[in-house]
């Protein structure tokens, strides 16, 4: 309170920050009740500047910052009081750099959703739903500052659900749809496995909390870090207990091995969404949970371990699985789960700034990626089914084969000449994502790379594999989607995105592009975020690990243009190059490596068939139950009827024989 | 003076007989009056033990009764208009519709 007192005096902004939170309530709130009313234009409006609103307050946060590098809490409410948790804004350096990727990422994708669900709503056929849209995402917005800011655990659990539930609600947006606009429960069943898939992760960060209660008798980061050194001396098991059960917490949301398999079918929601929710800022939120508990895990290798061995697998595991994937966006979805394990595996190796500079960099390349690839699905499908006010005429394109689908790569092709501003806005993020230098993601991963190669070999290699795989597989995707001839009379005819859409694409690359800035030549975020994770390691490059992972993305997207760009397929029907060459590995890769029938297998038919056995002694034993109470009772009450004669005179003398003998037992007690 | 007893016991009687006539007939009219002689007998019965103890509370219960007989025959003659209006008969056995 008195830190924050003597701030304001001295020209800081820190009392505002709960204003980041506010504005996209007052957006949603106003969609909520105005949306159907003020036009599509006027809920764009509301919304994005809801939003813009949210990142201008990180903005005055950052300035904030950079006179008071220390920070300061904010309190707003109190909560819980016997448990002394409050509703208390932290900012500091950590928070603000989370706080400016979501609301300023976010801010350019409501941008884009502005345009793009103009489209999509129109092709679904329900132009009502856009207010609906943009409501969710600034609640989205909202959740996740409220995640980014809080002062405790328990904060930061209440926006981690928040944005889980709007994660929910936005991947099952078209409800009655599957992702090709066919009725189907598709859409509604793939947020339900995302909602499910997090729920098994907040038992983890739950139990985390309800242990650590029990052990610190807090829940607030200060307090929490502050007596951590002493718990880890009087009780050893407990902060590694903490630290796994946090862990499990953060394979849900941020898609680690075993909890990713929700990630994928995410791409059911609108592409927006995933550019948002699923690829930028939210499913980042782990790391930041990492990044933000570093005290906790700094005092337990054991669990350092084993967060950068999950994050590391992950990394090559789903690698492996988008080299083989057809659609545009699922290969992108595998890639997320891919680099957020790069993210996991470099906290758990310690190099907490380079798990933020990459998380920063990837927001920036990834969120490209979804947006330009969102763009190419909309060209595909305005060239096989335009809109009537564009000159269309009802029911899709007859020269496109019957199985067309504007998400499947076979159908593409050549779209480099029909839509160059996403073509060349794709291909800088595809490059980045490589790691080609000097693009953003070039020193972010190589920083990762670098410093797993002194703390873990074995992380080292893995991850040096995957580096290799992401950039085969966006390789292969960029010369299967853009290059060679078009394969469909959709992608022969597909007509660049608008304005809204293409800007943003143009920003985002730009950022793309100058992203490695952050942190080098000179290591200004490895400073800025030393204040908060007390550490400032150099943001010097390694000259080995550098030209090594260049020279690897290099020699891969050569190696992509080798099996993909020197012959590139004829036809859809055509079976992918790797196929033969690769054999069962192809197929496996192709099939997901069967972990979804797995789980069906050996969680999911186990858990249904327990679910039929109650289901079946609900009916057989507590219904029946009932109904025979029910049967008992009418079967009583017939009989007893008869009794009632109806006849006046035998109820008198009913009453008469009951006073008799009510009199006799009085007289011969 | 009249013994106590003889007083009793000719308010036993009438009691007796009010509780035949509501048991055997079936004018629901006659079924009244019984029901009157019987609150009549305890009435007796009242003022009976009311003389014998020198005490006024007996005499008050009668009161009670007779206001809350007066109140009764109100009501039960209105209903028997009405039965009869409907049914043009007072007879209670002709009235069991509402046997289970």
């Amino acid at each position: 309170m008195f830190l924050s007192e003597t701030m304001n005096q001295t020209g800081a902004f820190f009392h505002l920050v709960p204003w980041a939170v506010l504005f996209p309530v007052v957006g949603l709130l106003l969609n909520m009740a105005f949306g159907r009313r003020i036009g599509e234009r006027g809920v764009a409006f509301v919304a994005v500047t809801a939003s813009g609103l949210s990142f201008a307050v990180s903005v005055l946060m950052w300035l904030s910052l950079r006179v008071h590098p220390a920070g300061a809490t904010v309190p707003l409410l109190s909560w819980m009081t016997p448990v002394n948790v409050d509703w208390a804004f932290r900012v500091d350096t950590l928070a603000v750099t989370m706080m400016l990727v979501v609301s300023g990422v976010g801010t350019l994708i409501h941008l884009y959703a502005a345009g793009y669900m103009h489209y999509d709503v129109r092709y679904k056929g329900d132009p009502g739903r856009y207010a609906r849209f943009f409501v969710f995402l600034n609640l989205f917005i909202a959740s996740m500052m409220i995640l980014v800011t809080g002062d405790s655990y328990l904060m930061l659990f209440v926006g981690w659900e928040g944005v889980g539930l709007c994660s929910y609600l936005l991947i099952s947006f078209w409800f009655e749809y599957d992702t090709h606009g066919h009725l189907s429960l598709a859409n509604a069943l793939a947020g339900k496995k995302a909602f499910i898939a997090n729920r098994i992760g907040d038992f983890g960060f739950m139990t985390a909390m309800f242990y650590m209660f029990a052990v610190f008798g807090t829940l607030n980061f200060g307090q929490v870090f502050a007596e951590a050194p002493g718990v880890a001396q009087s009780h050893p098991q407990a902060i590694l207990i903490i630290t796994l059960l946090l862990l499990l917490g953060v394979t849900g949301k941020s898609a680690q091995i075993p909890l990713y398999v929700w990630l994928p079918d995410a791409m059911a929601g609108p592409t927006p969404v995933s550019a948002l929710i699923h690829a930028a800022t939210m499913v980042t939120a782990g790391v930041y949970l990492i990044a933000r508990s570093h005290v906790l895990y700094d005092l337990v290798p054991a669990a350092q371990h084993t967060v950068a061995l999950v994050g590391a697998l992950t990394a090559l595991f789903a690698a492996t699985i988008a080299v083989a994937q057809n659609d545009i966006k699922k290969v992108l979805a595998y890639s997320t789960i891919s680099q957020l394990g790069f993210m996991v595996a470099a906290v758990g190796v310690g190099a907490y700034v380079a798990a933020m500079f990459h998380l920063i960099a990837h927001a920036f390349f990834k969120a490209l990626l979804f947006l330009a690839a969102g763009s190419v699905i909309i060209a595909m499908e305005r060239a096989h089914h335009p809109l009537p006010e564009e000159g269309g005429h009802e029911g899709p394109h007859s020269d496109d084969p019957p199985d067309f689908d504007p998400q499947d790569m076979r159908f593409m092709g050549g779209l480099r000449r029909v839509i160059p501003v996403t073509f060349w806005t794709y291909l800088i993020a595809g490059l980045t994502l490589a790691g080609i230098p000097p693009l953003a993601a070039f020193f972010s991963k190589d920083e990762i790379i670098a410093e797993t190669k002194a703390a873990f070999p074995l992380v080292y290699w893995l991850l040096v594999l995957a580096a290799f795989l992401t950039a085969f597989y966006i390789g292969r995707q960029i010369f299967l989607v853009f290059f060679g001839k078009p394969r469909s009379h959709a992608a022969a005819h597909a007509k660049e995105s608008p304005w809204t859409m293409t800007s943003v694409l143009v920003v985002l690359a730009a950022l793309s592009v100058l992203g490695g800035l952050l942190n080098w030549p000179h290591p200004y975020l490895a400073e800025w975020l030393g204040h908060t994770l007390g550490e400032v390691e150099g943001g010097a490059l390694n000259p080995v690990v550098a030209g090594t992972s260049a020279t690897i993305a290099v020699v891969s997207l050569l190696l992509a243009w080798w099996v993909y760009g020197r012959r590139p397929p004829e036809s859809p029907s055509q079976p992918d190059p790797l196929q033969r060459p690769l054999g069962w590995l192809f197929t496996g890769m192709e099939a997901k490596w069967w972990v979804d029938e797995l789980y069906w297998a050996v969680v999911l038919n186990p858990y249904v068939a327990l679910s039929r056995i109650a289901a079946a002694v609900d009916v057989r034993v507590i219904d029946e139950t009932v109904n025979d109470t029910a049967w008992l009772t009418d079967f009583i009450g017939r009989k007893i009827a008869r009794w009632q004669t109806g006849f006046v005179r035998n109820y008198a003398l009913s009453v008469f024989v009951g006073v008799l003998l009510i009199f006799t037992y009085l007289l011969w007690r | 003076m009249v013994p106590t007893n003889y007083l009793l016991a000719l308010s036993a009687v009438l009691f007796i007989i009010g509780v035949a006539g509501v048991l055997v007939r079936r004018n629901a009219l006659v079924i009244y009056m019984a029901i009157e002689l019987m609150l009549n007998a305890a009435n007796l019965a009242f003022v009976a033990f009311a003389a014998a103890f020198g005490a006024l509370d007996g005499q008050i219960a009668v009161f009670f009764v007779m206001t809350v007989a007066a109140a009764e025959v109100a009501v039960g003659l209105a209903i028997l208009v009405t039965i009869f209006r409907t049914r043009k008969s007072v007879d209670i056995d002709t009235l069991h519709r509402l046997k289970g």
